[in-house]
């Protein structure tokens, strides 16, 4: 099945994530976030995988909305603070980062061209799909489909541990959640 | 935010909560570097930094509730054995992976079952942290689950103390499906969960995991209980005394 013959199934809050930012007055502000990547993913924004979630002024402050994608995950504090620094590198000194946990963040708000850009960084993307294992899991280097779990857990909370058997490749995948 | 009245249940209750997964969480840490293998000191340690996350849910809500200069760390490192409010289960010593797995596994099956129904919690707060629990403990029984019926069903050395585990644990599932009066209160108000509800599910699924395990479900009916009070066994002020330790000799700390 192409990309382009797949009917895009939109989360309900993921579509609500995609208008507050959409509708909002603040656009260079999102833009200026854009730079930041996940820490462990440089490839890929916090935009594209979920984590800003909004984006407010009060007064001053710049008040950024982030949702974790795993409760432990230990790249929070990272991300909170390379938030604050994009933000203090264009002239916002004063900035507030926010932690919400509902909704729960899922893979399923990942967009399609952020899971084409994991895949070419080397990480087998989650799909669409939720609850563990991408239905359709394929190699990232060869696009082999013969591929083997080594480990529920990965390099990070959010990917577990995979092997191609064609091209004996281990890689990560991004699990479904 | 609740009101004055339910405010201090709710975080009594949402103490408990963390307390239950911080302990735990401390317990799976300490395979850090000393798993079986690289790939089970990853899935283990991983495991851990959930339950601690989800510690730190629970904890900075209650700290929201209480106010002051509370914070999620007064809850983990200022207050001492009686004041923590765990099931025991989680707090007894890591024993060996069999013994860690089988702990895993019951607690597992128990937390899938707890946070589907702490999603649909009165108190928002609660529902979004099971929210985001629900995910990940579903994802952690896929793999003790898968475990438990490994070692079970694998050599005599790991079906034996896979059975041993078992045995040891048994009398501390009891308590996980008991209710005090401040559950059952909070219960009624539609907020907490009604635990003693969610036992006939998990036993008859952990039943039939002992049984494709070949592993025989203990007889008798010890048990301890005590959690909830602050009745804890030997192993908790062990566990506290590392676990503490930054925060006591260098209070303040931070990184």
């Amino acid at each position: 099945m192409s990309v382009t013959s797949r009917i895009p199934l939109l989360p309900a809050e993921e579509h609500e994530r995609r208008r507050r930012r959409a509708d909002s007055t603040l656009p260079s502000l999102w833009a200026l976030l854009d730079e930041v990547k996940d820490p462990e993913i440089p490839v890929i924004s916090i935009w594209e995988l979920g984590i800003l979630q909004d984006i407010a002024m009060r007064g001053d402050t710049v008040v950024v909305t982030i949702t974790p994608t795993y409760s432990g995950c230990p790249a929070m504090d990272t991300i909170a603070e390379d938030i604050a620094a994009a933000l203090a590198a264009a002239g916002y000194a004063d900035c507030e980062v926010v932690n919400r946990f509902s909704p729960a963040w899922s893979t399923s708000w990942i967009t399609e061209e952020a899971q084409e850009k994991l895949r070419a960084y080397g990480i087998a993307p989650p799909g669409q799909g939720c609850g563990g294992t991408a239905a359709q899991l394929q190699c990232p280097r060869c696009g082999s489909s013969n591929v083997r779990s080594i480990s529920e857990f990965g390099s990070t909370a959010c990917k577990a541990l995979y092997q191609c058997g064609d091209c004996a490749e281990p890689f990560d995948h991004f699990k479904p959640i | 935010m609740p009101d004055m009245n339910a405010k201090e249940g709710i975080t009594k209750y949402a103490v408990r909560l963390g307390d239950d997964a911080l302990i735990l969480g401390h317990r799976l840490s300490e395979w850090c570097s000393s798993a079986p293998f690289l790939e089970e000191d990853l899935a283990l340690t991983n495991v851990a930094l959930d339950f601690i996350g989800r510690a730190r849910m629970f904890y900075s809500y209650a700290a929201e509730l209480t106010g002051g200069d509370c914070t999620e760390d007064s809850f983990a490192y200022l207050r001492d054995c009686r004041d923590f409010t765990n099931l025991l289960i989680h707090e007894l010593p890591r024993g060996d992976f069999a013994f860690t797995m089988a702990r895993q596994y019951l607690v597992d099956e128990y937390n899938m079952r707890y946070m589907e129904r702490l999603l649909d919690s009165a108190d928002e707060t609660l529902a979004a942290i099971a929210a985001k629990a629900i995910k990940e403990s579903r994802y952690h029984l896929r793999r003790s689950r898968d475990w438990v019926v490994r070692l079970g069903d694998g050599t005599d050395e790991s079906r034996t103390r896979l059975q041993s585990a078992i045995e040891d644990l048994w009398g501390y599932t009891p308590e996980m499906f008991e209710m005090d009066e401040l559950e059952t209160g909070l219960a009624d108000a539609g907020i907490a969960v009604d635990s003693a509800a969610l036992k006939a599910g998990w036993e008859s699924a952990v039943r039939a995991t002992l049984a494709e395990a070949t592993i025989e479900l203990p007889e008798g009916d010890w048990a301890v209980r005590g959690g909830r009070q602050g009745m804890h066994t030997e192993s908790l002020g062990h566990l506290l005394s590392d676990l503490q330790f930054m925060q006591r000799a260098y209070p303040g700390l931070q990184w």
